[in-house]
C-alpha cells in the first residue's frame, strides 16, 4: 500500500471533482475488497475518495413503480428492505448468500457490482495476470481453473466475476446510474460489466472518474416469482462455484415473463438469452425447461479442471425455473 | 468505576504516528476523532491503517484479532455504531466519528451485571472456545447479531413468508448461517452455538415476561 | 461457579477462559515492549533457483523504513538441525514462498510497503511439484514420521490376495491439507545485550529456546521463550517456524524489538502443511469376513530441504488381524515447502484410505462394517506382537451403534430419497498412538493453603492450566482452586511441547510425581510451613519414556449421517458421533471440547479442506481462507463426543491416554461411508465437493 491521500466527499460533485486528473484515484465505499486489494499490492491507489458518506444510501420507489437503489445502501439493508424482500426475492436472497453478516453491513451496491475477481492469479502480484498487468498472460488458462469461467472467457483471461447481487440484478434488467466528468448517464446491468476478449484489465464499460449512484430496478409484471440459488464448497461463506437467478411469470400455462442469469460461470453475469428466448411463450415442461437450458449451455467452453460447472449450472437452473413455474 | 456516559478523554501517546512532532501533519496523515468503547480518542494516523491496526498497535486493544487481515475468519470482529463489521477491513480514518465497541467493551456496553457480557458467560459456561483466538470475534459478531435478528434482518435461512419487521426466531440453523463469517479452527461450533441459544432463550423469555 | 469440584474427570471450567472472553489473554504478538517495529518477509516468487540481485533502495527510501535484511546483510545462523529455518543465510530458493529479505519499519503500513518495494531477480531452474503415483523419483524411506520403519511385511500378501475370495483392491487420495491455526504464526522477539527474550506462537517453548541459542550460539539461559496463550496450532507450531527465526535476527540486526506475524497465505508456504497421500489398499478376505491379506501403499511428497514423510500407513500395522501384510510407504522429493505435522499425521489420512476400504469390503461382502471390524478384532498388536495394554475398539463400535441407532440400518445404497436429497449413514474406526515424553515439574505448598505447579508447559488452547492443577489437587488430596499453574514460559522446569496428543500425559506425569512427593513431605513434618513454603521436584525422564512391554493405543469409533443435495452435489453431514477408548478421561468439560474439535476438522477433510500446487508457480493456490475453506458454522451440526470407562494400569500415574487428535482419525471415512450409502456412488478423492460430487 502506497501512502495514501484521503479525501471525504460531501457530494457527488465534489467527488467526481476530487477524481479528476488523478488517474492513481480510487473511490472508496465500503472497501471490503478494495482494501483487501489494496494489501495484496493489485490496487495501489495514491489518493482515496471516500464516498460511504455521500447521500445515496436511500432505497426509494419511484412513481413508475420503479425501485431505485442508492450506490451506498449496504448489501444488509437492501437485503433487508421490506421492498426489495416483497418485490424482489432473488435479490434479496443473492445478497444474503454472499459473504458474511459482517461484510455485508459494510459492503455497498456500487462496491459489489464493482469488486474484481477472485481469481488466484489475479490476487497474487507474484503470477502472471492480463486482468493486473496487461500482456503478462494468464496463469490460469493453463494453471488451477477450477474455479473459474466455461463460458465467455478469451485465452487472455478466464476469470469470473464473484457477485452474487449482480447476478441477480442482470436477471431483473436493472440499470446502472453513473455520474462523472461528462455528467451522468445509464447502462443497462447486462451491458455494464464486460466479456475479457483481449482487455481483460477492464472489468466494466466504466469509464475513468466515474461513479455509480445507483441502480434502478424495474418493476417485475404481477404475478412473477422469483428466485435465487448458488452451488458452494462451504455451506455459507463461500463463492459461487454456479449460482442461478431468475424470474418467470405463468399465465394460462405458458411463459409471459422470464429472466434468467447465471453467476460464476463467466466474467460478467451470465444473461441466458437462449433459454429465455425458448421459454418465452411455451409451456414451462420439465423437458421444455432443460432443452432451454441446455441452449444456453452449449455454448460452454470448459477448461481442463470444470467441466463439472456445466451439469451444475444446468441442475441448478432446471431445478430452479422448475420450482418456479411449478408455484406461479 | 467511572460512569459510562462520559467519554474520557485520551490524547494520543508516542505510537500515535510520526505525525505531532512537528505540529504540521503530512498528507498522508490525518486527525481523527474516535470513540473506542467510552473513551473518546483524538488520534494522528496513517490513512493506511485498518481499524483493526489501530485498536491493536496504536491502542494497545489486542482483544480484536488479526486471523487473517483479508476479511476471511471473523477474528476481528468488532461493532461499529452498533453494526459488526470486519476492522481488517477498514481503513480507520473512515470511520471518523464513529463509535466502536470491542470485546474489551462489551459487558459495559451492555450495561451487564458485572463484568461479563451475557455471552462472554455463556461462552464460559459451554466452553464455547479452547484456543480462545476466534472468541473475541465470535462475542462481537454473535451480539451484532442478535440485534440483527431483533430488529428484523433476514438471513439466507429465514422464512421468505414472514412478515418483514419481526423479529426473527433465531432457530439453530439461522445462528449457524448468521455467525459463519467467524471461522474457529478448534472447532468449538457445537458449544458456541449452544451458548449463543442460551442467550437468545433467555433474551425470549424475558421479553415475553415484559410482554 | 460454587463448588469446586476435583474429583478425577471433573468437568471443572477452564482457568485462562475468563481472559479469553474479555480480551485479556495475551498472544504472541501483543506484548509491545517499548520501540517496537514490524518485521515484513519478502517471500520468493519461483519454485527452484537462486536470488541474483536484490534491489532494496526503492523500499530503504520509504519513511519509517530501518532495515531490509537480505541473505547478504542478516546476522549469521549457526546450524540447528533443521534446513527450514536457516533462513537469510543465502541465496538459494528451495520453494515458492521461501523468504529472501525481511523489511523492517516503524509501522506495519510502512513495513508491508517496503517489502512490496524489494526488487528481486532470480536464476530459475525448472522445477517439479506435482506428485504422481508413478513418479520416476519415488523411494522407499527407510523410516517415516514418529521413527517408525518405511516399509513392514508379514507373510506372503500378494500371494493371499489373489487367493482372497474376497477382494478389494482400491485407491484413494487426500490432497495437501493446511493446519491454519486461528492465530497466524506470529512472533516478538527482543534483544538486551546478548540475551534473547522472544514471545513466541509455539506448541513447546523449551523447543525453541534450545534451537534459537543454538541458532545464535547462545547458552540457553541467555534465551528467554513466552508462549502464554497460543491461538492454536494442530501440529504447525510443534517445533520453531521461521517467523520466530525472522523476528530474532531482525531485532538483532536492528536492535530494536520486532514484532512479526506472517500472513495467512504465507502459513501455506512457511508452517508446514500435511502432504497430500495417494494410497492403494488391497484387502484380501475369506467370505465369513476375516483378512487373509491387507496391503497399504502409500505414496506421498516431501521438500528438497528436509525429509518429512506422512506416517499413512502405519495404523494399518495396528488396526486388524490379517493373515499377512505389507505396509509401505514411496516419497518423493518435490520443489514444495516443507511438510509438517498436521493434527494426527499418519492416522488422519491413513485411516481415511483404510477405513474406506474396510467399508468397501464390507459392501463386497454383504456383511455389516462394525460386524466387519469385530470379525478381525486382532488378540495383540499385529505388527510387534505386544499385547494391547487396553483396546476397547469394539465397546467403542457397540456404545456408538446404540447412541446413534445403527441397528436396523438398511444396508442398501442410494434408496433414502427425501426431494433432492439422498441420506446414508457410514461408521469408522479411529486409533491413535500413546505417546509421552519425560518432563519436569515442581509443586510448593505455600503456608497460606496455596499449592502452586510449575512447569513449562504450553495451553494451546486444550485448558492445560485447568487439568494439570486437577492432576495436582488428586495427587495432593486438596481442592482444585487451591492449586494454581503457571506454566508458558522458559525457566520453568524443562517441559515438552504440546503435541503428538502427548502433552497432558507428559506434564501431568510430573505434576503428580511432584505433587505425591510433596505430600509425603507435608505428612511427614509437623508444625507452621516456612514463610517459603516447601517444594518438591519430579522428573519423569527414565520412567516416562521407558520402553513398555505393551501396544499403547487409543481407540474410538466415528458415526455419520451424510445428505447429498442430487441438484447440486453439495454434501452436509446432519448428524457426527464419536466414542472414544481413551483411558481416564480427566476433564469432561475439555475434553468433550477436544473431541468434537478433532471431528470438525475430520469434517473439513472429508468436506471442504484441499490445496492444489499451482504447476507453474510451485505455489499453493487457494492458500487464504476464501480459497481453503476451513469447515464454518453451517457446515457442523450438533456433535456427540462420548466415551468408555477404560481402566488402563499400564499407561501413566493418571491412567489417561492423548485425547487431541484422535476426533479427527477415521471421521473422514465414517462420513466418505455415509456419502456412498446415499448415493450409492463411491468418491475416492478428498474433498468431498460439488465438483466430484455432482454427476
Amino acid at each position: 500500500m502506497k501512502p495514501l491521500l484521503y479525501v471525504r466527499a460531501e457530494s457527488v460533485g465534489e467527488a467526481a471533482a476530487a477524481h479528476a486528473g488523478r488517474p492513481e484515484a480510487r473511490y472508496l465505499g465500503g472497501g471490503t475488497n478494495l482494501v483487501d486489494l489494496m494489501k495484496l499490492g493489485v490496487e495501489r491507489p495514491e489518493v482515496l475518495i471516500d464516498i460511504s458518506r455521500l447521500p445515496l444510501d436511500q432505497v426509494e420507489e419511484l412513481p413508475d413503480g420503479a425501485l431505485r437503489i442508492g450506490a451506498t445502501v449496504r448489501n444488509s439493508d437492501l437485503a433487508g428492505h421490506p421492498l426489495v424482500r416483497e418485490r424482489y426475492p432473488v435479490l434479496s436472497q443473492a445478497l444474503l448468500s454472499g459473504a458474511s453478516g459482517q461484510l455485508r453491513n459494510v459492503a455497498t451496491t456500487a462496491g459489489n457490482l464493482l469488486q474484481r475477481t477472485r481469481c488466484a492469479y489475479f490476487q497474487d502480484v507474484g503470477k502472471p495476470c492480463n486482468k493486473r498487468v496487461p500482456g503478462s498472460g494468464c496463469g490460469a488458462l493453463t494453471g488451477v481453473n477450477r474455479d473459474h469461467a466455461v463460458l465467455g472467457h478469451s485465452e487472455h483471461c478466464v476469470a469470473t466475476h464473484p457477485s452474487d447481487l449482480a447476478v441477480a440484478l442482470a436477471a431483473l434488467d436493472a440499470v446502472v446510474e453513473l455520474a462523472g466528468p461528462g455528467g451522468g448517464r445509464t447502462v443497462e446491468l447486462t451491458e455494464f460489466h464486460r466479456l475479457p476478449q483481449d482487455s481483460p484489465d477492464q472489468d466494466t464499460v466504466i469509464r475513468p472518474g466515474e461513479l455509480i449512484t445507483g441502480v434502478l430496478l424495474p418493476p417485475l409484471p404481477g404475478g412473477t416469482v422469483s428466485r435465487y440459488r448458488k452451488a458452494r464448497d462451504r455451506a455459507s461463506f463461500a463463492f459461487a462455484l454456479a449460482s442461478v437467478a431468475a424470474t418467470v411469470q405463468v399465465r394460462g400455462g405458458v411463459v409471459r415473463h422470464i429472466g434468467v442469469a447465471f453467476g460464476g460461470l463467466a466474467h460478467r453475469p451470465w444473461r441466458a438469452r437462449r433459454t429465455e428466448a425458448a421459454l418465452l411463450g411455451s409451456a414451462p415442461t420439465p423437458e421444455a425447461v432443460a432443452r432451454a437450458v441446455d441452449a444456453e449451455l452449449a455454448a460452454a467452453v470448459p477448461l481442463r479442471d470444470n467441466a463439472y460447472k456445466v451439469s451444475l449450472a444446468r441442475d441448478l437452473a432446471c431445478e430452479v425455473l422448475g420450482s418456479l413455474t411449478a408455484r406461479t | 468505576m467511572e460512569a459510562s456516559d462520559r467519554p474520557r478523554e485520551h490524547s494520543p501517546g508516542p505510537d500515535s504516528g510520526p505525525a505531532d512532532r512537528g505540529g504540521v501533519l503530512p498528507p498522508t496523515h490525518s486527525r481523527m476523532t474516535l470513540k473506542v468503547n467510552d473513551t473518546v480518542h483524538v488520534i494522528e494516523l496513517d490513512h493506511r491503517t485498518t481499524l483493526l491496526d489501530l485498536l491493536r498497535e496504536h491502542l494497545a486493544l489486542t482483544g480484536s484479532k488479526k486471523g487473517c487481515d483479508q476479511g476471511q475468519c471473523g477474528a476481528c470482529t468488532v461493532l461499529v455504531d452498533g453494526r459488526r463489521v470486519n476492522s481488517c477491513l477498514l481503513l480507520a480514518v473512515a470511520q471518523e466519528g464513529c463509535e466502536v465497541v470491542t470485546v474489551e467493551g462489551l459487558a459495559e456496553a451492555a450495561g451487564a451485571d458485572g463484568d461479563l457480557h451475557p455471552l462472554q458467560q455463556a461462552f464460559l459456561d459451554r466452553d464455547a472456545l479452547q484456543c480462545g483466538y476466534c472468541t473475541p470475534g465470535q462475542l462481537c459478531s454473535a451480539v451484532g447479531m442478535l440485534e440483527e435478528a431483533r430488529a428484523g434482518q433476514p438471513s439466507v435461512v429465514t422464512d421468505t413468508d414472514r412478515p418483514t419487521d419481526a423479529p426473527v426466531r433465531l432457530t439453530v440453523e439461522e445462528i449457524r448461517e448468521r455467525l459463519s463469517g467467524n471461522l474457529c479452527r478448534c472447532g468449538a461450533y457445537p458449544h458456541i452455538v449452544e451458548a449463543v441459544q442460551e442467550v437468545v432463550v433467555r433474551d425470549v423469555a424475558a421479553r415475553e415476561v415484559i410482554v | 461457579m460454587g463448588a469446586t469440584p476435583s474429583a478425577p474427570g471433573a468437568p471443572v471450567e477452564r482457568r485462562e477462559g475468563r481472559a479469553k472472553v474479555t480480551g485479556a489473554a495475551k498472544y504472541a504478538t501483543e506484548y509491545a515492549p517499548p520501540g517496537r517495529v514490524y518485521g515484513w518477509p519478502v517471500p520468493a516468487t519461483v519454485a527452484r533457483g537462486t536470488v541474483v540481485s536484490l534491489d532494496t533502495s526503492a523500499a530503504l527510501a520509504l519513511p519509517g523504513v530501518l532495515a531490509v535484511l537480505t541473505s547478504d546483510s542478516a546476522p549469521r545462523l549457526a546450524d540447528a538441525g533443521d534446513p527450514t529455518l536457516a533462513v537469510l543465510q543465502d541465496s538459494r530458493v528451495p520453494h515458492h514462498g521461501w523468504p529472501v529479505a525481511l523489511a523492517v519499519a516503524e509501522t506495519l503500513e510502512a513495513a508491508r510497503e517496503a517489502a512490496g518495494a524489494v526488487r528481486v531477480r532470480y536464476a530459475t531452474e525448472p522445477h517439479d511439484v506435482t506428485l504422481t503415483v508413478d513418479h520416476p523419483r519415488a523411494y522407499q524411506p527407510d523410516e517415516v514420521n514418529g521413527g517408525h520403519p518405511g516399509e513392514r511385511r508379514q507373510g506372503d500378501p500378494d500371494g493371499a490376495f489373489a487367493d482372497a475370495a474376497v477382494r478389494v483392491d482400491v485407491s484413494y487420495a487426500v490432497p495437501p491439507l493446511h493446519n491454519h491455526p486461528m492465530e497466524p504464526h506470529g512472533a516478538t522477539a527482543l534483544w538486551r545485550d546478548d540475551e534473547l527474550t522472544v514471545f513466541d506462537s509455539s506448541q513447546g517453548g523449551d523447543t525453541v529456546r534450545a534451537t534459537l541459542a543454538k541458532l545464535f550460539a547462545l547458552p540457553e539461559e541467555r534465551v528467554s521463550v513466552v508462549c502464554e496463550h497460543v491461538g492454536g496450532g494442530f501440529g504447525s507450531k510443534g517445533t520453531p517456524r521461521p517467523h520466530v527465526v525472522l523476528a530474532a535476527l531482525a531485532a538483532r540486526h536492528t536492535g530494536r524489538p520486532v514484532q512479526l506475524a506472517l500472513l495467512r497465505r504465507e502459513l501455506t508456504e512457511l508452517v508446514g502443511h500435511r502432504a497430500p497421500t495417494l494410497h492403494r489398499v488391497r484387502l484380501g478376505a475369506r467370505p465369513d469376513g476375516v483378512l487373509t491379506s491387507l496391503i497399504h501403499e502409500v505414496t506421498t511428497h516431501t521438500s528438497r530441504i528436509r525429509e518429512f514423510v506422512e506416517q499413512a500407513a502405519v495404523p494399518a500395522r495396528v488396526m486388524y488381524a490379517s493373515g499377512s501384510s505389507r505396509t509401505s510407504h514411496r516419497a518423493v522429493a518435490l520443489d514444495v515447502p516443507t511438510p509438517s505435522w498436521m493434527r494426527a499425521p499418519g492416522e488422519a489420512p491413513g485411516m481415511y484410505a483404510l477405513e474406506s476400504a474396510v467399508d468397501e469390503l464390507a459392501c463386497a461382502l454383504g456383511m455389516d462394517p462394525i460386524e466387519l471390524r469385530v470379525a478381525n478384532e486382532p488378540p495383540a498388536e499385529p505388527d510387534s506382537g505386544r499385547p494391547f495394554s487396553s483396546r476397547h475398539l469394539v465397546e467403542c463400535l457397540r456404545e456408538g451403534a446404540a447412541r446413534f441407532g445403527w441397528d436396523g440400518r438398511d444396508p442398501r445404497p442410494g434408496v433414502r430419497r427425501s426431494g433432492p436429497w439422498l441420506t446414508g449413514t457410514g461408521v469408522a474406526a479411529a486409533t491413535y498412538p500413546v505417546l509421552v515424553s519425560p518432563s519436569r515439574a515442581t509443586v510448593t505448598a505455600h503456608p497460606d493453603g496455596l499449592y502452586v505447579v510449575r512447569l513449562n508447559a504450553t495451553d494451546i488452547g486444550t485448558g492445560a492450566r485447568t487439568v494439570l492443577a486437577q492432576i495436582a489437587a488428586q495427587a495432593l488430596g486438596v481442592r482444585v482452586d487451591s492449586v494454581r499453574t503457571e506454566i508458558g514460559v522458559t525457566g520453568l522446569p524443562r517441559a515438552p511441547l504440546a503435541g503428538g496428543s502427548a502433552g497432558t500425559a507428559s506434564w501431568g506425569w510430573a505434576v503428580h510425581e511432584a505433587c505425591r512427593d510433596l505430600a509425603r513431605q507435608l505428612a511427614e513434618r509437623s508444625g507452621p510451613l516456612p514463610p517459603g513454603g516447601m517444594t518438591a521436584s519430579a522428573d519423569t525422564a527414565g520412567t516416562a519414556d521407558a520402553e513398555s512391554p505393551y501396544a499403547r493405543h487409543a481407540f474410538g469409533a466415528h458415526f455419520a449421517e451424510a445428505a447429498v443435495d442430487t441438484d447440486t452435489g453439495e454434501v452436509r453431514v446432519r448428524r457426527l458421533l464419536g466414542v472414544y477408548a481413551a483411558g481416564r478421561i480427566l476433564n469432561a468439560r475439555t475434553a468433550r471440547s477436544q473431541f468434537i474439535g478433532g471431528m470438525v476438522m475430520g469434517l473439513g477433510m472429508a468436506l471442504t479442506e484441499g490445496g492444489g500446487v499451482d504447476p507453474a508457480s510451485g505455489a499453493f493456490i487457494g492458500s487464504d481462507l476464501a480459497g481453503y475453506h476451513v469447515p464454518g458454522h453451517a457446515d457442523v451440526p450438533a456433535i456427540e463426543a462420548h466415551w468408555i470407562d477404560e481402566e488402563d494400569p499400564h499407561l501413566n500415574p493418571m491412567g489417561s491416554k492423548g485425547i487431541g487428535e484422535i476426533g479427527i482419525v477415521g471421521t473422514a471415512a465414517a462420513i466418505g461411508n455415509a456419502v456412498h450409502h446415499a448415493t450409492g456412488v463411491r468418491f475416492r478423492e478428498l474433498p468431498l465437493t460439488p465438483d466430484r460430487v455432482h454427476v
